[in-house]
């Protein structure tokens, strides 16, 4: 297995060791860069950021330490640190890997970073379904704690309930406040009024828990590692039709089609390779012919797509892309918070249509139709979440349009019933509020 | 035991402001109540929290993992977006209603199992992914089907 630009910096010591308690990872050298970090000055550590060139891995990629230096001073209120470990995008399962294997570098990460923004209020904010994650990182906790080393910090440890969009930065502020996960106008960005209307910086478990690292490479030599504009590391999710999937750690600028066919272990069952989703499922979809592009945010860019959240989804020549588009867009269209009207709207649009041309009822009129909804809604809702329903939709017609128009032309799905994501069921298919038998109550 | 109302100002210490504990509060009030949120719950948080019953239920309702109408002993929940629908997802689905008589979203006559779709778990590269009770079973194929849902029936 050639494993090209295999690095573990984020997941570092955690394949053959379990790192989860306190005692193993004082044992790799943890909380040493702890104790570093609190003799600097906080500005000097926003200056190691800086220069790592670290950038988000939630999804956005914006620079970490110019978001940090961003925050709002003097306001004589608190300055919170949330970090959002809601990992919600379809394909993503990176960080729930860091959580289970390395919980400590990520309580690490919060507290060197809330030494940098001099915050004494650290938030983690977990997706509720993450039960083993959640209990793994309550029992770390507990033993930072009684080790002394939160010195006056506080990390709560909070479980979102089931909501995707609590993921975007401002839902998950509002839900943190007790209210319905909706995201809010910006500005004010959170920087300036975030949680409880203080200064607020949001960062994404694997930004966070790469803190430690770059503070032990320094930021110059952490830079170095990647490529141009993508520095470090990303822990990537492989999932779909590989033979391997799972999480693994790569420099970036590393080869898409190495991780799919040399540490994937390639396409099972003999079948052939019909598209990759780089990013999650709300990124533009690639063509099997574009699998050598690289994966850094650069490259994806030029390709016409994005990093995302690092998800890559492998989808083998069985999968019908009207139906792929389906059930992308019923979960956006489930996920849709209905605050604006284009995503609440729009996404509904999407699903109809895209029923419509799957069950062979459509005309070329409802082609264009569906193109046209997908235009109304980039770039005019409140938060990307629309934008996360149309870029892909879009990306499928466009990439696939001859498959669309068989739809159209065949009157129906020309896969027959073969394909592999036929019938699938989507929560919004199924049976609501149907109370469990009387008998059973009583 | 202690109270409800005492656990929930334990919770409700931890914040700066009590609202924040709403969800917490609504999970503990859930599980106090056979896995459900009724009139009852959003009495007993609201009191606890300062709030109004009609503003816990309106932010229960948000969320997908309150539930605001009864469910069984237990919950089985699949994931069918796209990376485990690609792996067969459908397929559990099938063999699940098979086995227990029932659609997603339904509960057994017995009252013991409730069977749910639900969106990506953050399992995809083990999928299909499985909650059985929130424990995440991975990767299930439609065989280990028969198997869970005996281990349920026997385990009460
Ligand atoms: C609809 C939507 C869902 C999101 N879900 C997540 C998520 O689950 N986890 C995450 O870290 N970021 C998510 N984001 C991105 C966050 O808004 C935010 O950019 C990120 O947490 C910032 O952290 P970073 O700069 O370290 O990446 C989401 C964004 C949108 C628009
Ligand atoms: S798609 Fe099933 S767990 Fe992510």
């Amino acid at each position: 297995m050639a494993a090209e630009g295999v690095r573990e910096i984020v997941l570092a010591g955690s394949k053959d060791r379990d790192l989860t308690k306190l005692a193993a990872y004082r044992a790799i050298g943890g909380y040493e860069l702890l104790a570093r970090a609190r003799e600097m000055a906080p500005q000097a550590l926003i200056d190691e950021f800086l220069a790592a060139g670290v950038r988000g891995r939630g999804g956005a990629g914006f620079p970490m330490g110019r978001k940090a230096s961003f925050l709002a001073k003097g306001t004589g209120k608190p300055t919170y640190l949330t970090v959002n470990a809601d990992e919600s995008e379809p394909g993503t399962f990176k960080d729930r890997e860091i959580m289970f294997r390395v919980p400590h570098r990520l309580i690490e990460g919060c507290l060197i970073t809330a030494h940098a923004i001099e915050s004494t209020n650290v938030f983690i904010y977990i997706r509720g379904e993450y039960l083993h994650e959640f209990e793994i990182l309550r029992d770390a906790l507990e033993e930072v704690h009684g080790a002394g080393l939160l010195d006056g910090v506080t990390i709560v440890l909070h479980r979102g309930a089931g909501a995707y969009i609590c993921g975007e930065e401002t839902g998950m502020l509002e839900s943190l406040e007790g209210k319905r996960g909706q995201p809010r106008s910006k500005p004010p960005f959170p920087a300036v009024q975030g949680l409880y209307a203080s200064p607020t910086l949001i960062n994404n478990v694997e930004t966070i828990a790469t803190v430690p690292k770059i503070l032990e490479l320094g930021g110059a030599e952490y830079a170095k590692l990647g490529v141009e504009n993508s520095a470090g590391t990303r822990v990537f999710s492989l999932s779909g039709n590989v033979v391997r999937g799972g999480n693994y750690e790569l420099e970036l600028g590393a080869s898409l089609r190495s991780l799919i066919y040399d540490l994937g272990g390639g396409i099972p069952d003999g079948r052939q390779l019909k598209a990759v989703i780089p990013g999650g499922s709300s990124v533009p979809v690639l063509t099997a012919d574009e699998v050598d592009t690289a994966l850094d945010f650069d490259s994806m860019a030029q390709a016409g797509t994005m990093l995302g959240s690092g998800a890559v989804i492998v989808i083998d020549d069985r999968a019908c892309m009207v139906q792929l588009g389906l059930r992308v867009a019923q979960f956006y269209m489930h996920e849709s918070c209905g605050k604006c009207t284009p995503c609440r709207e729009g996404t509904r649009w999407l699903v109809q249509i895209l029923h419509a041309i799957e069950d062979g009822e459509s005309s070329q009129d409802e082609l264009e139709l569906l193109l046209d909804v997908c235009d109304r809604i980039l770039g005019k809702c409140l938060c990307p979440l629309g934008d996360a329903a149309a870029m892909p939709v879009a990306s499928y017609v466009n990439r696939f349009r001859e498959e669309f128009q068989r739809h159209i032309d065949e009157g129906g799905c020309p896969y027959g019933g073969a394909s592999s994501l036929d019938h699938v069921l989507a929560p919004v298919d199924q049976h609501t509020g149907t109370p469990v038998p009387q008998e059973a109550t009583a | 035991m202690s109270t409800f109302y005492d656990e929930v100002q334990e919770i409700r210490a931890r914040y700066p402001e009590a609202r924040s504990a709403i969800l917490p509060a609504l999970r503990l009030a859930q599980e106090r109540h056979d896995g459900w949120l009724p009139r009852e719950a959003f009495e007993e948080v609201a009191d606890a929290l300062d709030l109004t019953p009609a503003y816990c239920r309106s932010v229960a309702s948000f969320y997908d993992m309150f539930h605001l109408e009864p469910v069984g002993r237990h919950l089985v929940e699949v994931c069918t977006n796209v990376s485990c629908a690609l792996v067969g997802a459908q397929q559990v689905v099938e063999a699940l209603e098979q086995e227990l008589g029932i659609e997603p979203g339904e509960t057994t006559a017995d009252g013991r199992i409730t069977l749910r779709l639900v969106e990506c778990a953050g399992g995809c590269g083990w999928g299909t992914v499985v909650a059985v009770d929130h424990r995440y079973r991975e990767p299930v194929r439609a065989e280990d089907v028969p198997g869970i849902v005996q281990e349920l029936r026997n385990g009460g």
